[in-house]
C-alpha cells in the first residue's frame, strides 16, 4: 500500500469533474494506493485568482501547503490547474523571501507554519513513476486493444519544468494507454491549451482552440480523447456542441479522464467510473470494453 | 642551514588590494618565522616587482622565496626564473594564490584578509621545507603526430611536413577531408570548398614527409612531450591499399546499398564503396556491417564475393587489381613522435531532440549539412535543390540557432551558423529566384572579414530576415494557403506579431557540438574538457592551442566552434609551435619526480602496475622498484599507493605537505 495525501482540487470534488474525483478512488483502490484527503483543505489559489491578486493567491496556495507539511507524505493532486499552483508557490516560496515573509505572516495568523518540505505532485506522476506500467498493466481485465486514444496533456501538467514529462513531447500518458492496450494515436497538439478558463471571458478564441484540438485528434483517428485536467475535459466536452454550431462542424469525440479510461480495463463498473456524466456519449466507443 | 625566506605581497593593481588588505597581510609576513623580509608591491609580475625579489636574494641572502599574487599557472615560471637569475635554485621559490583563489571570489574584506594571511602562512612553512632540484633535458624527436583528416588536421599535417619534418596523420573515416569535403561553396568568398579543399587533400596523400593512415584510430599514447608512444588500430579494409586503382567497379557491382554517412543519409552507397569522388586516398573500403559476403562468414556460409568474381554469365569481370582481401584483420601499428596535434573537429547537433522543429518527422525539415549535400553538384540530387519528393521548392526557411544559445541545448553560439545560412540563402536565391527565403534569426553575428558586407549583400538579394527564433514547425494547416506545406511559427519581435509562414522546405542550422567520442579522445591524449564539452586550451587568450599536457595541442572545432579561416590559422599555430620544439632539439622535463627509498621497498609491485606513465620498473635482482625519472611526470600516484610509504615525491614531501595544511589551519 502507497500512502498520499490528496488534493482533489474544487472541480472533482463537488465540481463539474465529479467523475474525476470518482475513478480517481477507485483505480487507486485496484492499485492499493491510499489517497488521504488533506483535511480542511481549500481553494489552490488557481490561475485566474493569481492574475488578479498573486500575493493573496500564494497565501491560500501555502495555506495548503502547510498543512499538507504536518503529515510528510508527497501531496497529490489529479487537476493540473491545481499542480501548477501549489507547485508554482511552493517555488516562490523558495526563490523569493519577501514573498515568503509576507505569506508566513499570513500564515502565522491561523497558527500555521511552512517549511517549504512538501512535493506536490500531479496523480498522472504518481501512477506512471510511483505505480509504474508494469503494475498498471498486470490490473488490465479488459485490454483496451483496437481502441484509438488521443493522449491530451494540457498546457499544465508538463509545465513546471523540469517536470515529470517533456514538456513539447510528453509520452507518459502515451505510455499508459500503451500498457491498457489501447493504441495512442500521433496527437502533435497534445501540450497545446485548450483554452482554459477564457472559455469565460474570450468565448470565440477558447472556441477555436477547443476547434483545433478536436480536428487534430479527429484526423489522427481517434475515437475518444483522454486528459489529465478537469477544465481541459470540461472545455473539450461541454463545449463540443458551440464549437460544431460556431464553426458547422460535425465533432462527436468522446471526453474522459485518465482515470475513467484506466477504470474500464481494469473492468471497473459505471458506478464507480461516472462515465454517464460525459455530455458526449462515451458508451458507443466505449461499447467493446464495458 | 638557516632558512632565510623573502615573501612579496603583489596588490595586482586593485584586483588583490580591492579586497585584501595587502598591508597587513605583509606585516603578519614580517612577523612569521624565518622570515627576514616582506614587501607589498603594484605589480610583482612587473620587471621592477622581480628586481625586488633579485636584489633582496643578493642582499639579504635570501635562500627562500614566497610570492603571494595570482595563480601559479600564469607566474609561477615569471618568479622561478627570478630567482634562478638571482642564483636561487628555481624550486626554492613557492606561490600563494591570493587573487583567483582568494580575492576574486570573497567580498568581505576582513574575512579576505585572513584567508590571504592563512595562504601566505601555508607558503612560507612549506617553502620552509623547499629543496634545490636540477631540471633536466631531453632530445625532441623530429615525428609528430596529427589526429584527425579535416581541414585543420590536414592544414596542420603540411605545415610541418613542407619543413621536411615527419608527420603520421592518422584519420578515422576512410578518407580525409573531414566535414568541409561534404560542404558546397564556402563564406563569404563563395569559392567552392571542393576546389580549395581538394588540392590540400590531394598534397598530403602524396607528400613524401606525410604518412596518412586513414581508417584508422588511435589508441593508446604513453610517454611525454618530446617522446611520445602512440598506437595506432589500423582498422581492416579488406582492400590491399597498394593494389587498389580506385576504378570503382566493385562499387558498382556489389549488390548491397545502404545510406551514404558522407550525404548525411540522403543519397546511397554500397557495401563496398569510395566514400567520395574526390576521397584522399583514393581506395575503396569494405563495410563488414553492411557487406553479404563478410557477415556470410560470420556464419560459415559464403556468399555474394560479386565485386571479387564479377558476373561471370555476363562476362563482367569482378577486380582486375586483385586488390579484395576478404581475410584483413585490423594491424596494430606503433609510432614514436615528440609533438601530437589533436584535430578532431566536431559532429553536428541532432535535432530531432527537438521535437517541435519535427526533425525526423517531416521529410522536409533538413539539417544545414543535408542541404550542403543537396547544393552540392556531387550530391545526391546533383545539385539541384529539391524536396524529399522530388519537387522544387517554393519557399524555404533556414532556422537558425537549432541546438545554440539555448539552455536546453547548449548555451554557447556556434560561431558559424549565421554566416553559413547567409550561405544557404544565397545559393538558394541564385538557383531558385523566384522562391522567397526566410531567415528567423536571434542576433545576426557576422563577425570576420568581409562577413558584414555578406550580410548586406544578402539583404539586398531580397532575403526575408524575421528577427525571432522559430517556435514549432507543423503540418497542421490552418488555412487553404497552408495546405500542404510545412508551417514555420515564430514571433517577429520586430513588428511584435506571431507569424505563420509556410514553406516547402526548412534547413536547420544546427549547432556544432564535440563529438561524441570526445571523452575517450581526452582520456587518451590527457587533454581536459571545457563546461561545453569542448577541449580545453592552456589559456584562453594567450596559450590557445596549446594544452595542460605539454607536447599536445588541440586546434580546429574540437577546441571550440569557428569557421574556416581561424581553424586554418589555430593549425598553422599549432604547426609552427611544433616546430619550434623541434628546431630547439631538447626539452624540459619535470624535476619533481619520484624516488624509491630501496631500503624500504619492500618489492610488492604495487605501484608498477599503477604508473599511468609506465615510468617504473622493477629490479629483479634487487627486488625493489625504481623509477625512470625522465618518464616520471610526478603526479603521485606511486607516492600515495605506496603501501610501506618508500617513495616519495619531490617537491611534494609529507613534510612539505604537513607543513602547508598546519600554515593554514594555525
Amino acid at each position: 500500500m502507497k500512502y498520499y495525501t490528496y488534493f482533489p482540487g474544487c472541480s472533482s470534488s463537488e465540481g463539474g469533474a465529479k467523475a474525476y474525483g470518482w475513478s480517481a478512488r477507485a483505480i487507486s483502490k485496484v492499485l492499493d494506493i491510499e489517497l488521504i484527503e488533506l483535511d480542511d483543505w481549500n481553494c489552490c489559489g488557481s490561475t485566474p485568482y493569481s492574475s488578479i491578486d498573486e500575493l493573496v493567491s500564494f497565501c491560500l496556495s501555502a495555506r495548503n501547503l502547510a498543512l499538507a507539511e504536518k503529515r510528510g507524505l508527497d501531496l497529490v493532486t489529479p487537476c493540473s490547474s491545481c499542480y501548477v499552483s501549489l507547485n508554482r508557490t511552493n517555488s516562490y516560496l523558495k526563490e523569493y523571501p519577501d514573498i515568503k515573509a509576507r505569506v508566513d505572516e499570513a500564515l502565522a495568523a491561523g497558527d500555521l507554519e511552512y517549511h517549504g518540505t512538501v512535493r506536490v505532485r500531479h496523480l498522472l506522476d504518481v501512477l506512471v513513476n510511483d505505480i509504474g506500467y508494469g503494475e498498471i498493466s498486470s490490473k488490465v481485465k479488459r485490454s483496451l486493444s483496437g481502441l484509438k486514444i488521443a493522449p491530451y496533456y494540457g498546457c499544465q501538467v508538463v509545465r513546471p519544468s523540469p517536470g515529470f514529462d517533456h514538456p513539447e513531447f510528453p509520452q507518459s500518458l502515451d505510455k499508459l494507454i500503451a500498457c491498457l492496450g489501447g493504441e495512442p494515436v500521433p496527437f502533435p497538439l497534445k501540450s497545446r491549451c485548450c483554452g482554459g478558463s477564457l472559455i469565460i471571458s474570450e468565448e470565440a478564441l477558447a472556441l477555436d482552440l477547443i476547434r483545433k484540438l478536436l480536428d487534430c485528434a479527429l484526423s489522427n483517428g481517434a475515437e475518444c480523447l483522454v486528459t489529465v485536467c478537469p477544465l481541459c475535459q470540461t472545455n473539450l466536452d461541454v463545449y463540443q456542441s458551440r464549437v460544431n454550431k460556431r464553426f458547422k462542424t460535425s465533432f462527436n469525440l468522446p471526453i474522459l479522464f485518465f482515470t475513467q479510461l484506466m477504470g474500464v480495463a481494469f473492468g471497473l463498473g459505471d458506478e464507480e467510473l461516472g462515465l454517464k456524466t460525459c455530455i458526449v456519449p462515451a458508451e458507443e466507443a466505449l461499447a467493446k470494453y464495458l | 642551514m638557516e632558512r632565510r625566506i623573502g615573501v612579496y605581497i603583489c596588490h595586482c593593481g586593485t584586483n588583490i588590494s580591492g579586497t585584501v588588505d595587502v598591508e597587513k597581510v605583509t606585516e603578519f609576513a614580517r612577523g612569521l618565522d624565518s622570515v627576514v623580509v616582506a614587501r607589498d608591491y603594484k605589480y610583482m609580475c612587473s620587471d621592477p616587482g622581480q628586481n625586488l625579489i633579485k636584489e633582496d636574494i643578493k642582499e639579504h641572502g635570501l635562500n627562500r622565496v614566497v610570492v603571494a599574487s595570482c595563480s601559479p599557472r600564469m607566474h609561477e615560471p615569471t618568479f622561478r626564473r627570478a630567482c634562478q637569475d638571482a642564483g636561487l635554485n628555481q624550486y626554492l621559490f613557492e606561490m600563494a594564490n591570493i587573487r583567483e583563489h582568494c580575492s576574486w571570489v570573497h567580498e568581505d574584506r576582513a574575512m579576505a584578509t585572513e584567508k590571504a594571511r592563512a595562504l601566505v602562512s601555508a607558503a612560507v612553512r612549506r617553502v620552509y621545507y623547499h629543496e634545490p632540484l636540477e631540471t633536466k633535458e631531453v632530445p625532441v624527436n623530429p615525428s609528430v603526430l596529427v589526429v584527425g583528416g579535416g581541414i585543420a588536421g590536414i592544414q596542420a599535417a603540411l605545415e610541418v611536413a613542407d619543413s621536411e619534418h615527419r608527420v603520421y596523420l592518422v584519420e578515422k573515416e576512410p578518407s580525409i577531408g573531414g566535414h568541409m569535403a561534404q560542404f558546397d561553396k564556402t563564406f563569404p568568398t563563395l569559392d567552392c570548398a571542393a576546389c580549395i579543399l581538394t588540392p590540400k587533400m590531394t598534397s598530403v596523400g602524396q607528400h613524401p614527409y606525410i604518412q596518412l593512415m586513414t581508417y584508422s584510430e588511435v589508441e593508446d599514447v604513453s610517454g611525454y612531450v618530446g617522446n611520445f608512444k602512440v598506437k595506432i588500430r589500423k582498422k581492416a579494409r579488406y582492400i590491399d591499399e597498394g593494389k587498389c586503382t580506385g576504378c570503382g567497379r566493385c562499387q558498382e557491382l556489389c549488390p548491397v546499398s545502404v545510406p551514404s554517412e558522407f550525404d548525411c543519409g540522403l543519397g546511397k552507397r554500397k557495401a563496398i564503396y569510395i566514400p567520395s569522388p574526390y576521397a584522399v586516398p583514393n581506395k575503396a573500403v569494405i563495410d563488414p556491417e553492411k557487406c553479404s559476403h563478410l557477415k556470410g562468414l560470420a556464419g560459415g556460409k559464403d556468399v555474394c564475393r560479386l565485386c571479387q568474381t564479377g558476373i561471370e554469365k555476363k562476362g563482367i569481370p569482378g577486380c582486375e587489381a586483385d586488390a579484395i582481401d576478404f581475410s584483413q584483420n585490423d594491424e596494430m601499428v606503433e609510432i614514436e613522435v615528440g609533438n601530437i596535434i589533436v584535430a578532431t573537429g566536431f559532429q553536428q547537433f541532432d535535432p530531432s531532440v527537438i521535437y517541435q522543429y519535427g526533425y525526423g518527422r517531416y521529410d522536409n525539415v533538413i539539417t544545414g549539412l543535408q542541404f550542403e549535400r543537396i547544393s552540392n553538384a556531387s550530391g545526391p540530387t546533383g545539385g539541384e535543390i529539391l524536396t524529399a519528393d522530388g519537387r522544387r521548392p517554393e519557399s524555404i526557411a533556414i532556422l537558425h540557432c537549432v541546438g545554440s544559445r539555448d539552455v536546453n541545448y547548449h548555451r554557447y553560439c556556434s560561431r558559424v551558423c549565421c554566416m553559413y545560412s547567409l550561405k544557404y540563402s544565397h545559393l538558394l536565391r541564385e538557383k531558385i529566384p523566384e522562391a522567397p527565403v526566410y531567415q528567423m534569426y536571434i542576433d545576426m553575428r557576422c563577425a570576420g572579414s568581409g562577413y558584414e558586407e555578406f550580410y548586406e549583400r544578402l539583404q539586398e538579394e531580397g532575403v526575408n530576415f524575421i528577427r525571432g527564433r522559430a517556435g514549432e514547425i507543423t503540418n497542421i494547416a490552418e488555412t487553404p494557403e497552408e495546405e500542404g506545406k510545412l508551417i514555420v511559427i515564430c514571433e517577429d519581435t520586430l513588428i511584435r506579431r506571431k507569424r505563420r509562414i509556410p514553406v516547402d522546405m526548412v534547413i536547420l542550422s544546427c549547432a556544432l557540438e564535440p563529438r561524441a567520442d570526445a571523452d575517450q579522445i581526452a582520456r587518451i591524449f590527457s587533454l581536459s574538457r571545457k563546461a561545453d564539452g569542448f577541449f580545453l586550451e592552456k589559456h584562453p587568450k594567450l596559450d590557445p592551442v596549446a594544452t595542460m599536457t605539454d607536447g599536445v595541442f588541440v586546434v580546429g572545432c574540437c577546441q571550440s566552434p569557428k569557421d574556416i579561416p581561424d581553424t586554418v590559422a589555430q593549425a598553422s599555430a599549432a604547426a609552427s609551435r611544433a616546430l619550434a620544439m623541434i628546431s630547439k632539439g631538447r626539452v624540459e622535463v619535470e624535476a619533481a619526480t619520484a624516488v624509491v627509498d630501496e631500503e624500504h621497498c619492500a618489492g610488492c609491485k604495487i605501484c608498477v602496475d599503477l604508473c599511468p606513465y609506465k615510468a617504473i620498473s622493477f629490479d629483479e635482482e634487487k627486488k625493489v622498484s625504481r623509477i625512470n625519472e625522465a618518464v616520471c611526470k610526478g603526479c603521485g600516484v606511486c607516492v600515495a599507493a605506496c603501501p610501506s610509504g618508500a617513495i616519495t615525491g619531490r617537491h611534494f614531501t609529507t613534510e612539505q605537505i604537513m607543513a602547508e595544511i598546519e600554515g593554514v589551519l594555525v
